[in-house]
């Protein structure tokens, strides 16, 4: 499911234990600068498939799955 | 086909040091922030040196370990974004100040990859036959045509020049040459020339005035950078048949720390194989590579037989890179 995939890019791209991350997790709060968010959205894009264009926009872990889910037909 | 070896190097960079701290004066950002981001804490920059000054600087020096004469030398090649003018070329005029008489000079635009297709062009005339002794420098004043107001690209550049000397030899130096271009992202990257002014143009015609400043999409940037990195480095490794253990130094073009963090986790190898000196001079385009190649040289980090990958991107957008044997 989308949600378990960008936790496991999260975790990975930023060094994270899993319970670190939940759904309602913002990226502020896990310390997030423009350069890790870049990555994030680079590892999403290849994950699945799909192009993010306003990735300034995604704000919070639930943003994230949103977007996917919307845009690469994968649902939870 | 004749076999090509580089045979020295040399590198200049004005000695100016302007520290994060020196930026916070001029416009809003901080140690902290440039250091976090980029991993640069100084740059060098011009106090009016332009470009073929600094270039004629790492000319000489790679000429002394090269131990050649300037007549020696049948082409001149350099790499560059910030020519002193459109004509003469940057290469004829260090031509002039190092009296390469035999020389014939060209300037390549390939924005951070210019050494790279530098050294790739060089290859190729000395395998040809067509050259012998060669000059390749990437040279860069980039501190004017920075927008010294933009926090977020200001900090990231710097000036200098890197320079080697290739040769014809009965040992082949260069092992492999990963090239490509991408035009269809060129906007990602941007410093616009003079625009169309003639008493003919129709105002129709006429576009929005662009930037003669550098302009970057950081995101589309940040992408192809890392993407270029793993797999420049795996198509090098694969035309040699080499693994990464065969290699004793990655010298990626010197942009970011993170991008050259992310490239190796992805290659899933240690950043220690990667030879960085962007912290003491940030990102000087086409001077970076040569620059960071003749410290690798100078400090004898690589002994004769060792072999050292070379990794540019940037501007065009354009790639290329080589594998070396000492």
């Amino acid at each position: 499911m989308v949600f378990e995939k960008v936790k496991n890019i999260l975790c990975e791209q930023l060094e994270l234990n899993e319970n670190e991350v939940t759904i309602d997790t913002s990226f502020e709060e896990l310390g997030v600068d423009s350069l890790d968010l870049f990555q994030i959205i680079i590892e999403i894009e290849e994950e699945f498939g799909i192009q993010i264009e306003d990735a300034e926009s995604i704000k919070t872990v639930r943003e994230a799955v949103r977007f996917v889910e919307k845009n690469s037909g994968e649902v939870q | 086909m004749n076999k090509v070896q580089v045979i020295g190097t040399g590198r200049y960079v004005p000695s100016r040091i302007i520290s994060n701290e020196d930026l916070s004066c001029i416009v809003d950002t901080s140690d902290e922030w440039i250091s976090s981001r980029t991993g640069i804490r100084e740059r060098r920059i011009s106090e009016g040196e332009d470009t073929s000054i600094i270039a004629t600087k790492a000319a000489i020096k790679a000429i002394e370990n090269a131990r050649i004469r300037p007549e020696d030398i049948d082409l001149i090649i350099v790499g560059t974004i910030t020519p002193d003018s459109f004509t003469p070329s940057t290469a004829c005029k260090v031509q002039n100040n190092i009296n390469a008489i035999n020389a014939t000079c060209f300037d390549v635009t390939a924005a951070c990859s210019g050494f790279m297709y530098g050294l790739d062009i060089a290859t190729q005339f000395i395998r040809s036959g067509a050259s012998k002794t060669v000059l390749v420098i990437g040279a860069e004043t980039l501190s004017k045509i920075i927008n010294w107001k933009d926090r977020n690209t200001c900090v990231l550049f710097g000036d200098g020049a890197g320079a080697a000397i290739l040769r014809v030899s009965n040992k082949e130096g260069i092992l492999a040459i990963y090239r490509g271009s991408d035009g269809t992202k060129g906007h990602t990257l941007t410093c616009s020339a003079v625009p169309v002014s003639n008493p003919y143009v129709i105002e129709e015609n006429i576009i929005n005035p662009v930037s003669d400043k550098v302009e970057i999409n950081g995101r589309e940037v940040f992408k192809f950078a890392v993407k270029t990195i793993v797999n420049g480095v795996e198509k090098l490794l694969e035309d040699t048949n080499c693994s990464l253990e065969d290699i004793k130094y990655i010298v990626p073009h010197q942009a970011n720390l993170r991008i050259i963090e992310a490239a190796a986790k992805k290659l899933g190898i240690n950043e220690d194989k990667f030879y960085i000196n962007l912290d003491r001079y940030g990102n000087t385009s086409g001077a970076s590579i040569g620059i960071a190649l003749d410290e690798v040289v100078e400090k004898n980090l690589i002994q004769p037989g060792d072999k050292i990958l070379l990794i540019g991107f940037g501007g065009g957008l354009t790639y290329g890179g080589l594998i070396i044997e000492w």
